[in-house]
C-alpha cells in the first residue's frame, strides 16, 4: 500500500501544479497570431504548466485512423492525460507538426508500405527520435488488414508491399487488437508515464504492467486465430474461458465443447485473441493487484 | 494461508430463500448473490452458465431477471466459456453493471481482462460483481459423458444432480445416489489446461465460495474485496443469506487450505516438469506465468 500511496502523492501533486498555471495560457488571440505562432509549435509546452510530463506522438502510417481514434475515444480522459502526464507533440489532426521530433513514447499506428519513399524515412525517423516505440494496434504489430485483406485499396497501384513496423524497426510496446481499446491505449500511455518519471517503486509496476506486452514486441510481427491452437491448445494450457472469442474484433472465434474454434477466413489476424488470453501472458504480480491499480486509474484519470 | 488468497472475512453461509436451496449445489450462494443484486440493481445481469443442447453441457447464458437466474442453478462439472459473453454484455444487452461467475481461471481472465483490456473495449469499468467458484479440475463434456455412462453406467438424460466430495464423482437419478466412483478414476478425463492453474479458491473475485470446507447444505465463502464486502453484507442484511462465523466448524479451513497447498504445488510442480529441465534434449513447453 506504501507504493500505491506514493504513487497517488506523486500524480496528485501534479495536479496542483497545473491548476496553478493553467490559466495563463488564452494568451493567444487570432490578432497577434502572425508570428507568434512558429515558437509555441517548436516548443508546444503550454508554458510547462506541469514540470514532468512525458512527450507522446501518434505516428501514422498505412492504417485506417481507427486506432487514432480509439486514442481520442477516451473523451474526456484523453484531456485528463494531456492535462496531466503527457503532451502530444506529434498527431495527424492533432497536432500541427509536420516533421517527427523527438519524443519519449512514439504510438505508431499502421504498417509501412516499403514502395512509398515517405513513410520508410519517417519510420527511421520514428526510430531515431522516440526512447518508446509502440506499435499501435494490428497493422503496426502484425500487418492486419493492409496486408490479409488489401481489398484494392492502395493508394497507388504500385504500393503492394506493407510490413509490420516491426520488420523494419526494434519496437518496445506491442498493443494489439483492431481497434486497440481506448481503455488499453490509456494504461499504456498512463504506465509510460510511471515508467519515465515515477520513483523506484513506480518504475518496477510500470515495468511489470509492461512487460508482457514488451514480450509479445520481442515474440515477432506475426498473429493469427491459429495461434490459440499452437500457443495455448496443443501446448496444453487452454482452461476454456471463452477470452479469446469475446476480444475478436470480427467474430471469427467461437467456443465448440468449451474450446475456441476458429473461422480462419475471417480472422483479419490482429493479435486480440491470442493477446487477450489468460494463458497467453499472466502476471500475478499485476493482476493480484487488480483493485487497487483499477482504483489508481479511476482516480488519476479524474479531470 | 497464502494459497486462500486475501480476504476480508470468512463465513459459513447459505441461502435464505428455500426455493434456491431447493436446486442448489450446496448453499445456493451464487444464485442468491445474483438474485439479491439484480433485485437491487448491484448488477443489471449476470453470465452465468445456462443449461445446454445436451444434458449437463452449460452454456454461457445473460440473466437479466431472477426467472432466467433460476435456470441456471447447480454445477455442471463441464467448461462453460462465460468470458465469452463478457463484451456482448455491454453490447447487445447494453449492460452497465455486469456480474460474472467462474472458475479461478476465469476470474483471472476477467482481471486480467480489466488491467489489459486488448480486446475487450470499455468493458473493463462494467464489472460490478465477480463471484469466483472453488475449483480443483473441470471436464470437457465428452469426458463427462463417459464418466457418467460408461464408469457410472447411467444415462445422462436421467441424472438430477451431479457431485465430487469426499473423494468421490457422485451422480444422482430421481432415486437418489445412483453411482459413486472414486475421483482418482476420473483424473485421465481432466482438461489438461487445469494441470498448470494455480488457484483453488479464486483468489481474486470479489466473493468466492465452494462447498469444502462446511457441512452438507452449507457453502464456505470468502469475501475479498471492498465491492464484494458491501453487497454481501447487505445480502445477509437482506435476509438472501445466512451467514455464519467459520469459527468450530468442521472441516473447516483447516481442509480448503489443506486442498489448496495439494492443488498448487501438484501443479506447480507441473509446470516445473514441463520446464523439461531434466531432459536437455527435450524443448521447454510455454510458461504462461510471468
Amino acid at each position: 500500500m506504501g507504493l500505491l500511496d506514493k504513487l497517488k502523492g506523486l500524480l496528485f501533486g501534479n495536479e496542483a501544479v497545473s491548476e496553478g498555471k493553467q490559466d495563463a495560457k488564452p494568451g493567444a488571440k487570432p490578432a497577434d497570431a502572425k508570428v507568434e505562432q512558429k515558437p509555441i509549435i517548436t516548443k508546444p509546452k503550454e508554458e510547462k504548466p506541469v514540470a514532468d510530463k512525458i512527450t507522446v506522438g501518434h505516428v501514422h502510417m498505412s492504417g485506417c485512423t481507427g486506432c487514432l481514434v480509439s486514442l481520442a475515444d477516451n473523451y474526456e480522459g484523453l484531456l485528463t492525460i494531456l492535462d496531466k502526464y503527457a503532451d502530444l507533440v506529434y498527431c495527424l489532426t492533432l497536432a500541427d507538426v509536420r516533421h517527427i521530433p523527438k519524443m519519449d513514447v512514439a504510438l505508431v499506428e499502421g504498417s509501412v508500405c516499403i514502395n512509398d519513399e515517405c513513410s520508410m524515412e519517417e519510420i527511421l525517423e520514428t526510430r531515431e527520435n522516440a526512447a518508446i516505440v509502440v506499435a499501435l494496434g494490428g497493422c503496426a504489430c502484425y500487418g492486419n488488414t493492409t496486408r490479409f485483406c488489401r481489398g484494392g485499396q492502395q493508394n497507388q497501384p504500385q504500393h503492394e508491399g506493407y510490413l509490420p513496423i516491426g520488420d523494419l524497426i526494434k519496437v518496445d510496446v506491442y498493443i494489439p487488437a483492431c481497434a486497440p481499446t481506448p481503455q488499453q491505449i490509456r494504461n499504456v500511455c498512463l504506465m509510460a508515464y510511471l515508467l519515465l518519471k515515477g520513483n523506484d517503486e513506480q518504475k518496477a509496476l510500470a515495468t511489470a504492467y509492461l512487460t508482457p506486452l514488451m514480450n509479445l514486441a520481442a515474440a515477432g510481427t506475426e498473429a493469427c486465430g491459429c495461434d490459440l491452437m499452437t500457443e495455448v491448445i496443443n501446448q496444453g494450457l487452454c482452461c476454456g474461458c471463452g477470452s479469446c472469442a469475446a476480444a475478436c474484433p470480427v467474430r471469427a472465434v467461437t467456443m465448440q465443447y468449451g474450446k475456441p474454434q476458429i473461422e480462419r477466413d475471417l480472422c483479419i489476424k490482429c493479435g486480440a485473441c491470442y493477446a487477450q488470453c489468460p494463458r497467453s501472458f499472466f502476471s500475478f504480480d499485476v493482476c493480484g493487484q487488480y483493485e487497487s491499480i483499477t482504483n489508481l486509474i479511476a482516480e488519476v484519470m479524474k479531470p | 494461508m497464502e494459497y486462500l488468497g486475501q480476504y476480508k472475512a470468512v463465513y459459513k453461509a447459505k441461502s435464505g430463500c428455500e426455493d434456491i436451496l431447493a436446486k442448489a449445489q450446496d448453499g445456493g450462494i451464487v444464485t442468491s448473490m445474483f438474485a439479491y443484486a439484480l433485485e437491487t440493481g448491484i448488477i443489471d445481469g449476470a453470465i452465468v452458465a445456462g443449461p445446454g443442447s445436451e444434458p449437463y453441457k452449460p452454456e454461457p447464458m445473460i440473466a437479466t431477471t431472477v426467472e432466467e437466474l433460476f435456470a441456471s442453478r447447480g454445477t455442471k462439472y463441464s467448461v462453460s466459456p462465460n468470458l465469452a459473453l463478457i463484451k456482448e454484455a455491454t453490447r447487445s444487452y447494453g449492460l452497465d453493471k455486469i456480474g460474472i461467475v467462474g472458475t479461478p481461471c476465469q476470474i483471472q481472465a476477467v482481471r486480467k481482462g480489466q488491467l489489459y483490456p486488448i480486446g475487450l473495449r470499455d468493458v473493463p469499468d462494467k464489472i460490478a460483481l465477480a463471484l469466483g467458484i472453488f475449483c480443483m479440475e473441470n471436464f470437457p463434456y465428452q469426458g463427462l459423458f463417459q464418466m457418467v455412462e460408461d464408469h457410472c453406467a447411467t444415462k445422462i438424460d436421467n441424472v438430477t444432480k451431479m457431485d465430487i466430495g469426499k473423494g468421490k464423482f457422485s451422480v444422482y437419478t430421481e432415486r437418489g445416489v445412483n453411482s459413486q466412483i472414486p475421483l482418482k478414476v476420473t483424473h485421465k478425463y481432466e482438461q489438461p489446461g487445469c494441470h498448470v492453474c494455480l488457484d483453488y479458491v479464486a483468489n481474486m473475485a470479489d466473493i468466492s465460495t465452494g462447498s469444502v470446507g462446511t457441512p452438507d447444505g452449507w457453502s464456505t465463502v470468502f469475501v475479498r474485496s471492498a465491492a464484494g464486502e458491501a453487497a454481501f453484507n447487505k445480502a445477509v442484511e437482506a435476509g438472501w443469506i445466512v451467514a455464519e462465523s467459520m469459527d468450530g466448524v468442521k472441516p473447516g479451513l483447516e481442509l480448503v487450505e489443506k486442498l489448496a497447498t495439494e492443488k498448487i504445488t501438484k501443479n506447480q510442480k507441473y509446470l516445473e516438469h514441463r520446464a523439461h529441465k531434466e531432459h536437455a534434449a527435450l524443448k521447454p513447453l510455454r510458461n504462461p506465468y510471468i
